[in-house]
C-alpha cells in the first residue's frame, strides 16, 4: 500500500502545530484562570457566604469579585505551573503580598464595587479561539493522516494518542457551549498537551498501512469507541481531582466557619483559585454525567472488541491483558457508578473510585501497551 | 386510594439505584432500621412554619432541616422509600412542639398524606409506619433472622460494591502472570525461572486467575447478590408498571418548582384539562376517581402522572443480561471445545482430539463426537511492509467436511477464519520450521524432520529445540544410558551479523535464514514417561560437543544457512555422525472453536448497551395536579412535579408543562381571581429562593390563593 508521503508530513506539521496552539491556549486559560480569582478571605462565615455565592452564579459572581491588584504579568507564569495540574495557581500568593497580612471579610460583596478583569476574561476568550484553531489543525492533522496511510486514522498508539486528546478538547469545546465551564480549559489542556507531546517524540511512528490483525472493519468501530470514551473520561477524571479539591476546600471552610480550625495561610493565598472553582456538588454532578456519558460508550467498545476477537481469534473473551484491563476498568467505573448511590461512598469516595477507574483506563492504555506484552500490542514502536 | 407497595426492605439498596444524585442522606441505602418518623414535609412547607412560629433556630439547624425537608419529599418516590429517616438536627434543635408537629413519617404510600397531614393545621402528630421494631425471639427464628439478615447484606449495594472491588483487584494478577490458558509455554518458563515463590502461587491458580476457585467464588458471589437484589427489584418495578402514579400530594404548588393558579374552570374539568395535556406528553395518567375523598372529606380534584420508566426497565433490563451473558458464557465453556495445532506446510490436521498440540473441551463435549472435518495447509504466505510489520497472511488450505465429503479449498486469513459446520478455524500465528536431516558415516539417513521454530521477536529471531531421541549411537556403560542428541538454536530469517550481538535478524521473511546451533549428548530422559516441554532440553545428564562447519572446526557454536548447500552441514558430531538443514518451510498455527452459545451472548451484549443507555439516559419524573374548587364558582389549580435525576432538564419541562396546562385551564382574560398583577403570567423558573441553598430559608412563601410560584429548583436536590 503505497503512502502519500506529502500528506504525511502535512500531517506531521500539523500536528506539531496544534499541539503549539494548545500550549498558547492552556496559557492562557491558565492566565484568566489565576487573574479572575476572588478575593481572599480568612475564615470566617463570611467565606461560607462567599462560596455559595459562587455556586449560584458562578461565571458573574467570580468575575465581580476579583483581587484588585493582580499584576497582569503573573499570568503566564501560572500556566507554566500547569502540568502539576492538581494544584494550581503557585503564584498567587505572589501576586499580592499584602493580601496575606489583611484578609479582607466579605471579599465577595466588595468585589462587586465592578472592578471587572476585562483582560482576562478577553485573555480567556483568546484562549477559547486559540484552542479551536488548535482543535482545526488537530483534525486537519488526524484527516490528512488518514489519507496519506489511506485508512482509519487509529492504527497505532501515536494515532490513539492523537485521537483520544481530540475527543477530550472536542469534548470541553462542546460542554463550554453549554455550560460556563471555561475554568476548566487550563485543567483540560495541561493533559491534552502533555499526552500529545507524549504521543508526538516517544509513540511517534510514520504513517503506514496496517498490520493484519487491525485490518477489519471492526476497527472502526471498536477502536472509535475506545478512543471516544476515554477521552471522555480523561475530562472526568480532570473534574474528579478539581471535585477533591474544592470539596477539601469546602470541607476546612466549614471548619473554619464553625471555629474548629484556624484560617490556614494555604486559605488565604491558594484558596483564591480553588475558590474559582464551582461548588463540589457541581463538579460532582459534572463528573457524574460525563462518565454516565462515557460508560455505554466504553461498554459498547468492549462489546465491539469482543465481537472483533471472536472473528480475528476465534474467541470473544481470552483475559488477554488489553481485555483484562478493560474490564477492571469497566468494573470500576461501574463501581463508581453504584458507589454514587452508596451510604457512605458518595462524594470524596466516589471521587476516589473515578481515579481509581481512571488510573485503570491509563494502565489499560500505556501500560499493556508498552510494558506488558499481549495480543494488543500494536504500538508499533 | 392506591396503596404504593414501599421496595423490599433491604433490596432498596439493590446495584444502580435508580438515581445517584438524589439521595442525600447516608441512611437512605442502609437497610432500613427502625426509626423515629420523620420530618418530610416540603421545604416551603416546613418554610412557612417555621416563619409563622418564629421559629429561632441556629443557622446550621435550619439549613439541615430545610436539605431533611427536601430528601423527605425525595420519599415520595420509590427509590427513597421504605426507610425513615431520623429527624433533621433542627428539628431537635428548635426544640418546640412544632418542629415536632411536622413529623409526618412518609412511606412511598403516605408522602402524600404525610404533607397534607403537616399541611392541615400542624396538630401534633408522628405518624410512623415504619417504627415497630420486630420482636426478637430466640432460637429458629433468630437463626432465620440471621439468615435473612445475611441474605440482606448479601444482596445489599455496599456488598456488590466491595464484591466489584474484589473482582477489579482479583483480575490485575492474570494480567502481570503468564496465563496457562493465554499461554502455557510462558507460564512453565516462569515456573522454571521463578523457583518456590512460582509453585506457590501455582498452588493458589494464579497461573489460571479466570479458572480459579477463589475468582469464580467473587463473581458467583457477585451474581448471586445481583440476582437476589434484580428477584425484588423486577417484583416490584413489575408492580409498578401496573399501577397508577402515587396520588397527588394535598399541596403539589408548594413542590419545588411548583404551581398554583386560579381557573375559571370547575374542578373537575380543570382537572381533565391537565390531564389531557399529560396525556399528550406521553405522561401516564391517573385521575382520581369521581368519588375519591381526601383524609379531611373533602373531594379530591387530583391527576397523578409519572414517566419514565423505561430507566428502571433499562437497568433491571441490562442487569439481567448481564446474568444471561454469564450464563452464556458458562454454557458455552461446558458445551463448546477449542483446539490448537501447529502444522507444517505441506501437512495437516484432523478434527481428533489426538491430532491438536492443545484441546480444551467443554465437560459436557465428549470428544468422540467431534464432526470429522480435515484441513490440509497447501501454502502459509506472509508479506511484509518494508519496516517488517506484517502485511498479510494467508494460508491456503484444502479440507473437507466429513469423511467422504468433497475436498474445496479457501484462504484462512487473520479475521477470516474458515466456518466448518458450528466450528471455526482461526489462523492464530505463524513461524518456521528447519528441516533437519541427521546421517550416520555412510551418508544414510539416520533422521530427520521439520522442527518448528518458537518466534520471540517481530522479526522472527526464533528458537528452535531438537531432540532426537534414536541416533543409532550404542549406549554407553553399564547402565546402558543412551547417547541421544538435541541441538538448541536461534533461527533467524534474514540473518546479518550484529558485532554486539552476534547473529540477528532483520527482517521476518526467510529472505537470508540462519540457524545458529549448539549440540549436546546424553540422556535426555525421554523415555521415562515424564512428560517433556518439546521446547526446552533437559541437559542434566547431557554434555556439550563440538561440531565442524561453516562457523570453523571444533566449535560449541555454529551457524548454518539452509539455503546455501556449501554452508549449512555440520560435521564431527559424535559417532561421526553429520547434521544437515537442508531446507526452512513455513508453519500456521490454527485454532479450531466452537461454542454454540455465542449467539446468546451476543444478544446479551447488545440488550447490555440498550439497557445502560436506557437506565443512564431516561428520567423518571412524577407531575401533579390539584384543583380545589373555590366558593364562587372556578377552581385553584397546582401543579408540581419531581424527578429523581437531571434536576435542569426537569425544571424546563415542568415549566413547559406548566405554561400548556395553564394556557389550557386558565385562558387569559377568564381569570376571574387574578388578584395579583405582578405575576399575571407567571414563569416556575423565575426566583430561586433558595429552598435550598440559603440557610434559614428567610423568605417565606405568599400563601395567598392567588398565582404564586415558587422556587426554580425542581428537583429534590440541587445537582
Amino acid at each position: 500500500m503505497p503512502v502519500n508521503e506529502g500528506m504525511a508530513e502535512l500531517s506531521d506539521l500539523l500536528f506539531r502545530t496544534s499541539i503549539g496552539v494548545y500550549a498558547v491556549g492552556m496559557l492562557g486559560f491558565g492566565a484568566e484562570f489565576a487573574f479572575s480569582r476572588l478575593g481572599r478571605v480568612a475564615g470566617s462565615a463570611s467565606a461560607v457566604d462567599e462560596a455559595e455565592a459562587v455556586d449560584a452564579a458562578d461565571e458573574t459572581a467570580a468575575k465581580q469579585a476579583v483581587l484588585v491588584g493582580a499584576a497582569p504579568a503573573g499570568g503566564g507564569e501560572v500556566g507554566t505551573t500547569g502540568p502539576s495540574g492538581g494544584v494550581p495557581g503557585r503564584t498567587d500568593g505572589r501576586t499580592s503580598p499584602a493580601g496575606d497580612g489583611s484578609p479582607r471579610k466579605g471579599a465577595g460583596s466588595a468585589g462587586a464595587d465592578g472592578v471587572t478583569p476585562r483582560a482576562s476574561v478577553w485573555i480567556g476568550r483568546l484562549a477559547v479561539v486559540l484552542t479551536i484553531v488548535g482543535w482545526a489543525t488537530h483534525v486537519g492533522s488526524v484527516v490528512t493522516r488518514a489519507i496519506a496511510a489511506d485508512r482509519v486514522p487509529w492504527g497505532n498508539m501515536y494515532e490513539f494518542s492523537s485521537m483520544i486528546c481530540l475527543i477530550a478538547v472536542t469534548t470541553f469545546l462542546v460542554l463550554i457551549t453549554r455550560q460556563p465551564l471555561r475554568w476548566l480549559g487550563v485543567f483540560v489542556m495541561v493533559p491534552v498537551v502533555l499526552s500529545m507531546g507524549f504521543a508526538g517524540t516517544v509513540l511517534y511512528v510514520a504513517a503506514g498501512p496496517l498490520v493484519p490483525a487491525l485490518d477489519s472493519y471492526w476497527l472502526k468501530i471498536h477502536v472509535a469507541g475506545a478512543i471516544i470514551s476515554s477521552g471522555v473520561f480523561l475530562v472526568s477524571a480532570v473534574t474528579t481531582v478539581l471535585f477533591l479539591l474544592k470539596d477539601r476546600w469546602e470541607s476546612r471552610l466549614a471548619e473554619v466557619a464553625s471555629g474548629r480550625a484556624e484560617a490556614s495561610r494555604a486559605m488565604r493565598s491558594r484558596g483564591g483559585i480553588v475558590m474559582r472553582l464551582p461548588s463540589s456538588a457541581t463538579l460532582d454532578t459534572i463528573t457524574y454525567r460525563i462518565i454516565a456519558f462515557a460508560f455505554p460508550i466504553w461498554t459498547f467498545a468492549i462489546i465491539a472488541g469482543a465481537i472483533w476477537a471472536e472473528a480475528a481469534w476465534g474467541r470473544y473473551w481470552g483475559w488477554d491483558p488489553k481485555e483484562t484491563w478493560s474490564f477492571i476498568t469497566w468494573v470500576i467505573y461501574a463501581a463508581y457508578l453504584h458507589a454514587r448511590a452508596t451510604a457512605g461512598w458518595r462524594g470524596r469516595r466516589a471521587a476516589a473510585v473515578s481515579l481509581l477507574a481512571f488510573s485503570a483506563l491509563f494502565i489499560d492504555y500505556y501500560l499493556v501497551n508498552l510494558v506488558i506484552n499481549g495480543l494488543h500490542s500494536y504500538a508499533g514502536i | 386510594m392506591t396503596t404504593r407497595h414501599t421496595a423490599p426492605s433491604g433490596h432498596v439498596d439493590g446495584l444502580m439505584p435508580d438515581d445517584p444524585t438524589v439521595l442525600e442522606d447516608p441512611e437512605a441505602f442502609d437497610p432500613p432500621a427502625p426509626r423515629r418518623a420523620a420530618d418530610r414535609t416540603a421545604p416551603t412547607e416546613r418554610t412557612e412554619r417555621e416563619s409563622t412560629q418564629g421559629l429561632t433556630s441556629t443557622t446550621t439547624g435550619a439549613s439541615t432541616a430545610s436539605t431533611g425537608g427536601t430528601t423527605a419529599a425525595a420519599r415520595t418516590s420509590p427509590s427513597g422509600a421504605g426507610s425513615a429517616e431520623t429527624a433533621g438536627p433542627g428539628a431537635g434543635g428548635a426544640g418546640d412542639s412544632g418542629a415536632e408537629a411536622g413529623g409526618a413519617a412518609a412511606d412511598g404510600s403516605s408522602a402524600a398524606d404525610g404533607i397534607s397531614a403537616a399541611s392541615r393545621g400542624g396538630s401534633p402528630r408522628a405518624l410512623s409506619s415504619d417504627t415497630t421494631r420486630p420482636a426478637r425471639v430466640g432460637g429458629r427464628a433468630g437463626a432465620l433472622a440471621l439468615i435473612a439478615r445475611s441474605w440482606r447484606q448479601l444482596t445489599s449495594m455496599r456488598t456488590a460494591l466491595v464484591l466489584l472491588f474484589m473482582l477489579a483487584v482479583a483480575a490485575v494478577p492474570g494480567s502481570l502472570l503468564p496465563q496457562r490458558n493465554v499461554n502455557p509455554m510462558k507460564v512453565e518458563e516462569y515456573l522454571a525461572d521463578h523457583g518456590s515463590l512460582a509453585s506457590w502461587l501455582d498452588r493458589f491458580s494464579f497461573f489460571d486467575v479466570f479458572g480459579a476457585p477463589w475468582f469464580a467464588a467473587i463473581y458467583l458471589l457477585l451474581f448471586i447478590s445481583l440476582i437476589g437484589c434484580l428477584w425484588s427489584r423486577v417484583r416490584w418495578h413489575a408492580r409498578a408498571l401496573f399501577t397508577a402514579p402515587p396520588k397527588a400530594p394535598s399541596r403539589p404548588g408548594r413542590l419545588p418548582g411548583g404551581s398554583t393558579w386560579t381557573s375559571p374552570f370547575e374542578a373537575d374539568e380543570a382537572v381533565l384539562r391537565a390531564r389531557g395535556v399529560l396525556r399528550g406528553r406521553r405522561f401516564r395518567v391517573a385521575v382520581a376517581p369521581a368519588d375519591a375523598r381526601r383524609p379531611d372529606g373533602t373531594p379530591d380534584h387530583s391527576a397523578a402522572a409519572e414517566k419514565g420508566y423505561l430507566r428502571e426497565t433499562g437497568n433491571l433490563v441490562f442487569h439481567l443480561a448481564l446474568v444471561a451473558l454469564l450464563a452464556g458464557m458458562g454454557f458455552g465453556s461446558w458445551f463448546g471445545y477449542q483446539g490448537t495445532v501447529l502444522v507444517i506446510t505441506g501437512n495437516g490436521f484432523a478434527n481428533t482430539l489426538i491430532s491438536y498440540d492443545q484441546y480444551n473441551g467443554g465437560e459436557l463435549v465428549d470428544p468422540v463426537d467431534l464432526p470429522p472435518f480435515s484441513v490440509m495447509l497447501d501454502r502459509f504466505e506472509a508479506t511484509y511492509q518494508d519496516n517488517g510489520q506484517p502485511a498479510d497472511f494467508r494460508a491456503d488450505v484444502r479440507y473437507a467436511e466429513d469423511r467422504d465429503a468433497p475436498t474445496r479449498t479457501d484462504t484462512v486469513r487473520v479475521n477470516h477464519p474458515l466456518a466448518i459446520g458450528n466450528a471455526k478455524i482461526y489462523l492464530i500465528g505463524h513461524g518456521y520450521a528447519p528441516h533437519f536431516v541427521l546421517r550416520d558415516p555412510a551418508g544414510e539417513i539416520v533422521w530427520e524432520s521439520y522442527v518448528p521454530c518458537t518466534p520471540r521477536d517481530g522479526m522472527f529471531t526464533s528458537t528452535c529445540t531438537v531432540k532426537i531421541p534414536d541416533t543409532g549411537l550404542p549406549p554407553l556403560g553399564e547402565l546402558r544410558v543412551p547417547q541421544q542428541l538435541a541441538f538448541s538454536g536461534v533461527f533467524t530469517p534474514t540473518t546479518v551479523l550484529d558485532p554486539g550481538h552476534g547473529y540477528v535478524s532483520v527482517f521476518p521473511a526467510a529472505r537470508a535464514p540462519g540457524l545458529t546451533l549448539t549440540g549436546f549428548v546424553g540422556n535426555l530422559h525421554l523415555n521415562e514417561g515424564i512428560p517433556q516441554n518439546v521446547y526446552t532440553v533437559d541437559t542434566r545428564d547431557m554434555t556439550q560437543f563440538t561440531m565442524t562447519g561453516p562457523a570453523g572446526a571444533d566449535r560449541i557454536a555454529q551457524v548454518v544457512a539452509p539455503n546455501n548447500p556449501q554452508q549449512r552441514t555440520l560435521t564431527g558430531l559424535p559417532g561421526g555422525l553429520s547434521l544437515e538443514v537442508d531446507g526452512v518451510r513455513e508453519f500456521a498455527t490454527f485454532q479450531t472453536k466452537s461454542d454454540p452459545f455465542k449467539g446468546l451472548v451476543l444478544v446479551a451484549s447488545v440488550v447490555i448497551i440498550a439497557g445502560l443507555i436506557a437506565s443512564l439516559r431516561v428520567r423518571r419524573r412524577r407531575v401533579w395536579v390539584r384543583a380545589t374548587p373555590l366558593d364562587g364558582g372556578g377552581s385553584t389549580v397546582e401543579i408540581g412535579g419531581l424527578s429523581r435525576s437531571d434536576a435542569q432538564g426537569f425544571a424546563a419541562e415542568l415549566t413547559a408543562l406548566t405554561r400548556r396546562i395553564r394556557d389550557d385551564t386558565a385562558p387569559e382574560d377568564v381569570t376571574p381571581g387574578a388578584e395579583n398583577p405582578s405575576t399575571g403570567a407567571p414563569s416556575t423558573a423565575s426566583t430561586p429562593t433558595g429552598s435550598t441553598a440559603t440557610p434559614g430559608a428567610a423568605t417565606p412563601t405568599t400563601t395567598s390563593s392567588s398565582t404564586s410560584s415558587t422556587t426554580s429548583a425542581t428537583s429534590e436536590r440541587e445537582p
